[in-house]
């Protein structure tokens, strides 16, 4: 039965652990599947034992078996000689297993850099520079150029939560009092998910993200857009949204950069226009799902820490603009 | 007085047979009327109480799996609320865990090691009466406060800070950790008596060598629980401190740590699992032995495997930490020490498959089972040396692929063993057998429907299934497989009915069992089933290690024991020789006022740490109750 995984190497995803797509979840893949081929070698031959063993022999009397002294010298030796090529296996498994290990969690010093912050139920995402003018803030969205090695830095803000991109290595947690680090290498250009893997709470089912790597140089030109501040609206609509967001509170939680919203809670949403999801991973970024989110998100996911506010369906619509254009 | 106490006393061989066993079973048997079952300390009608609740709570904790399956069954269904199925997801945890695995397997001890080595009752039986209360109220408590929407959400795992009171300010957590103190209590008081009746009660002749290897398994058990219990009491007292009087163990931002918790739960935790996996060898190596017709293959290595088994358990507890970000060499040498524990359960694995080349099996339900075990418990333990593999468990570590693993390995290497034991020993506890066509059907669906259930989990979380969700989106592509294993489970689920049917069928009309329907060779099939409420008429003496097959009808027995009193036989350590002849407990209210008594201070102080003032007086009234000197002979001479 192991033998029915090895077919499924081919399986394409955006969250497998099958379908790598960064240099360590190369190596993970390879080594499981040394184990996985020494795991299947025993299992096949335990079973074939087993079937042989049980038909080798028909019952001729109900009567238990006089025991053999000297044929049950050499079973016994027979156990202990497969008892020590367990051993053997075991260790050779051990070095194999180190040897991966070493690779995976090999430190670069020129790896870029950046901080990830957990919350109940959404990612914060720093990009952090000695120079404070090239230092930003995002969330539920990490872009990374290809081909370099990603150091992120794993904090939490409130219970543990564990960073886990399949497709680009293993997961790492992010635990309350203590700095975790995490370093990974993508090899391809591509949109990647990631998901929350250790049990947050009500919505830890809705806790993912996506991670963009980018070709180098569209990377740098992201990064430089991403560092300036919010554009101001142009039109009327979105002047009447970027106020309707002072005004009714949406500012309380949420950071727009150049504005006067600068709420700590919640995501950074300076650039929300340009983000391919909405509340981390729940939703793709769309009018219509954006729209439903804001005006209710518990529906959406329920006992998440956005309030329901009180919108009328004219207010609605133009915070919905101005959001929009924020890209 | 003048005269000895040897004159005055009649003994059991002064007596013929019938008046033997007439006088016994009323010295021995159960006073009767409720009240009478209240105060019960037969070890016999404790196991049974023991063994019935245990797989209520299996029945109870398979139901919550069902309501997870059906949730899963597809994406973005709506039929349980996240609240819900957190609280759904813990309990069927914590139930099948503490209320379920470990129990069930000390009850089987509690009702068959005393028959097996040969004694009249269990070491302590008051005790021993006291914990299955304790079980019980622990239980109920624990299911009551779910039915009261107050059951825990946090995990059977109930990591902190989740758990704290910041991030849980509700009285869910608290619930959680006063039912580990009960099964803690209730465990402890199981593992001193049985290794006391292992070590002190055995039959004249029982040498440590002739041991059978049930019972062995039970005293490893034993042993494992009293080192890996303190630890969750430790850790989960620590808790309820933090949570009601504002401690600060777990918070980082004074000076404690929350990976404090994950040490000191997994340093009980993983022992945990070989606190169930034992026991279900111990099954395994008895049910193989009578079906193929032969001894065990390497008793003694069977044994050496069970001792490296308990010391190495202790010895791999951080593979279940591997993501939380401790230093690379430290992680790495636990992946060495927990793969090194493939080593002695491979061995016992070569000894059973030895065992079974070697006999002339006869395939009879029980041993279906056992079969069943080696296909899917093996498959389980290769999966273990994968996950204990620092690089590959960062990928599958809180995915389905654990899922699948762990699950290989419990229901794999303890259910289908117990399963196997209900249908071998469902004869000597009831006197009537079960049915066979019916346990034919029960096994098949049991091995067809868990392997469809189960094994595409390990699928599912390599293609990026995360546990502990409530729901997933359909272009996750996780839709069919768990359509598939939502599938399975009810067919699993359905081999549970086939079970219950089977059970109720033949206590009604099963055929009569006889004293020993397998033609097995240990001291339980010696007595008639069940056994009268004295065990043995008399003490039987132990010459083999397979005493039935050798002796047979013609097994010697001791002679000596008093017929005035109950009393046991205590024998030495080692060679098992007669020392001397202790008084056994007679029935007692005390061990349940006693359980009563510290469930309310347990209760209690869920609430207010007061009750650590006024819970006690009640508990000390009861055990001053429990222990209040009885008028002995020795008093009168």
């Amino acid at each position: 039965m192991p033998f029915a995984l090895l077919p499924l190497a081919a399986c394409a995803g955006r969250q497998s652990a099958l379908a790598p797509q960064g240099l360590q979840s190369d190596e993970i893949l390879r080594t499981f599947f040394i184990f996985l081929a020494i795991a299947s070698v025993v299992w096949v031959a335990v079973v074939i034992v087993l079937i042989i063993g049980m038909l080798r022999r028909k019952r001729t009397t109900d009567q238990p078996l006089a025991l053999h002294i000297p044929f049950e010298r050499v079973t016994g030796r027979v156990v202990l000689g497969l008892g020590l090529a367990t051993l053997v296996i075991v260790l050779g498994l051990s070095i194999v297993s180190y040897a991966g290990q070493r690779t995976v969690f090999a430190r670069d010093e020129h790896a870029l850099t950046l901080k990830i912050i957990g919350h109940q139920w959404w990612w914060e995402v720093r990009y952090e520079d000695g120079n404070p003018d090239r230092s930003f803030v995002t969330a539920n969205e990490i872009r990374i150029p290809t081909g370099q090695p990603v150091k992120v830095e794993l904090e939490s803000a409130d219970v543990i939560h564990s960073f886990w991109v399949p497709s680009l290595t293993g997961k790492m947690d992010l635990i309350t009092g203590q700095k975790n680090e995490l370093q990974f290498t993508a090899k391809s250009a591509g949109i990647y998910r990631g998901q929350c893997a250790e049990f947050c709470g009500l919505q830890h089912a809705h806790m993912a993200f996506a991670v963009l790597a980018l070709p180098p140089d569209e990377f740098g030109r992201w990064r430089d857009r991403e560092n300036q501040s919010a554009h101001s609206p142009s039109d009327q609509l979105g002047k009447q949204g970027e106020q309707l967001f002072r005004a009714r509170g949406c500012a309380l939680c949420h950071t727009i950069r150049g504005t006067l919203a600068g709420g700590q809670l919640g995501p950074d949403l300076t650039h929300v226009g340009s983000r391919t999801t909405i509340a981390a991973g729940t939703l793709p970024m769309t009018t219509a799902s954006l729209g439903a989110w804001i005006a209710d998100p518990q529906h959406i996911k329920p006992g998440n820490y956005m309030p329901k506010m009180p919108l009328q369906s004219g207010e609605l619509i133009a915070i919905l603009h101005y959001l929009e254009q924020l890209k | 007085m003048s005269v000895t106490a040897d004159q005055r006393e009649l003994r059991d061989d002064a007596l013929n047979g019938l008046q033997l066993s007439t006088r016994l079973d009323s010295l021995w048997r159960t006073p009767s009327g409720f009240l009478g079952a209240l105060m019960s300390v037969d070890h016999k009608v404790v196991g049974r109480r023991y063994i019935v609740t245990a797989f209520v709570f299996l029945l109870l904790g398979g139901v919550l799996a069902i309501l997870m399956r059906i949730q899963l069954a597809g994406p973005e269904q709506t039929f349980l609320s996240p609240d819900k199925y957190n609280q759904i997801f813990t309990m069927h945890g914590s139930t099948m865990m503490f209320l379920f695995a470990v129990p069930v397997m000390e009850a089987f001890a509690v009702y068959l090691v005393p028959l097996m080595v040969g004694t009249r009752n269990i070491a302590f039986p008051r005790l021993n009466a006291f914990s299955y209360w304790m079980f019980l109220f622990g239980g109920c408590f624990l299911w009551i406060s779910f039915a009261l929407n107050v059951g825990p959400d946090v995990g059977w795992f109930a990591y902190v800070p989740l758990s704290s009171l910041q991030y849980t300010p509700t009285k869910r957590p608290d619930v959680w950790a006063q039912m580990i103190t009960f099964t803690e209590v209730a465990a402890l008081a199981v593992a001193v008596e049985i290794v006391v009746t292992v070590f002190k009660l055995r039959a004249p002749g029982m040498t440590l060598d002739r041991i059978p290897l049930f019972v062995w398994a039970m005293l490893v058990t034993a042993f494992l629980v009293m080192f890996a219990m303190p630890s969750i009491m430790v850790a989960s007292t620590s808790l309820i401190l933090d949570r009601l009087v504002n401690t600060r163990f777990y918070d980082s931002s004074s000076g404690g740590h929350p990976l404090l918790w994950q040490h000191l739960f997994w340093f009980f935790g993983h022992p945990e699992v070989y606190i169930i996996f034992i026991p279900g060898t111990g099954m395994v190596s008895a049910i193989l032995a009578t079906f193929a017709r032969r001894p065990v293959v390497g008793y003694p290595v069977v044994i050496l495997s069970l001792i490296a088994t308990g010391f190495l358990s202790f010895g791999l507890w951080v593979h279940h930490m591997f993501v939380t970000g401790l230093p690379q060499l430290g992680a790495g040498l636990f992946t060495a020490s927990s793969m090194l524990i493939a080593v002695p359960s491979g061995l016992q694995i070569f000894c059973w498959l030895a065992t079974l080349w070697d006999g002339r099996p006869v395939y009879r339900t029980p041993l279906l089972f056992v079969i069943g075990f080696i296909v899917i418990f093996v498959m389980g333990g290769l999966s273990g040396v994968m996950v204990a593999s620092v690089p590959i468990d960062t990928q599958v570590h809180d995915t389905y692929f654990v899922v699948a693993h762990f699950h290989y390995v419990l229901i794999g290497g303890a259910i289908f063993p117990l399963i196997g034991a209900v249908y071998y020993w469902f004869p000597k506890i009831t006197g009537r057998m079960l049915g066979e066509r019916l346990g034919r059907w029960n096994f098949w669906l049991a091995f067809v429907g868990f392997n469809i259930a189960f094994f595409p989990m390990h699928i599912l979380g390599l293609i990026g299934m995360p546990r502990r969700v409530y729901t997933y989106t359909a272009d996750m592509d996780w839709a069919h497989l768990n359509l598939l294993s939502s599938g399975g489970a009810l067919i699993f689920a359905l081999s549970f009915a086939l079970l219950l049917v089977n059970v109720i069928r033949s206590l009604r009309s099963g055929a009569l069992a006889g004293d020993n329907p397998w033609d097995a060779s240990t001291l339980e099939w010696a007595t008639s089933s069940p056994p009268p409420p004295q065990n043995f008429d008399r003490i039987p003496v132990v010459k083999h290690r397979e005493p039935l097959w050798l002796d047979g009808e013609s097994l010697p027995v001791a002679a000596g024991l008093s017929v005035d009193r109950r009393e046991v036989l205590l024998t030495s350590l080692a060679e098992a020789e007669p020392q001397t002849r202790e008084a056994s407990p007679e029935p007692s209210i005390w061990p349940l006022l006693t359980a009563l008594a510290t469930t309310v201070f347990f209760i209690g102080s869920i609430f207010t740490p007061w009750a650590v003032l006024w819970g006690t007086p009640p508990m000390a009234v009861a055990l001053i109750g429990w222990f209040w000197p009885a008028g002995s002979r020795e008093d009168e001479e």
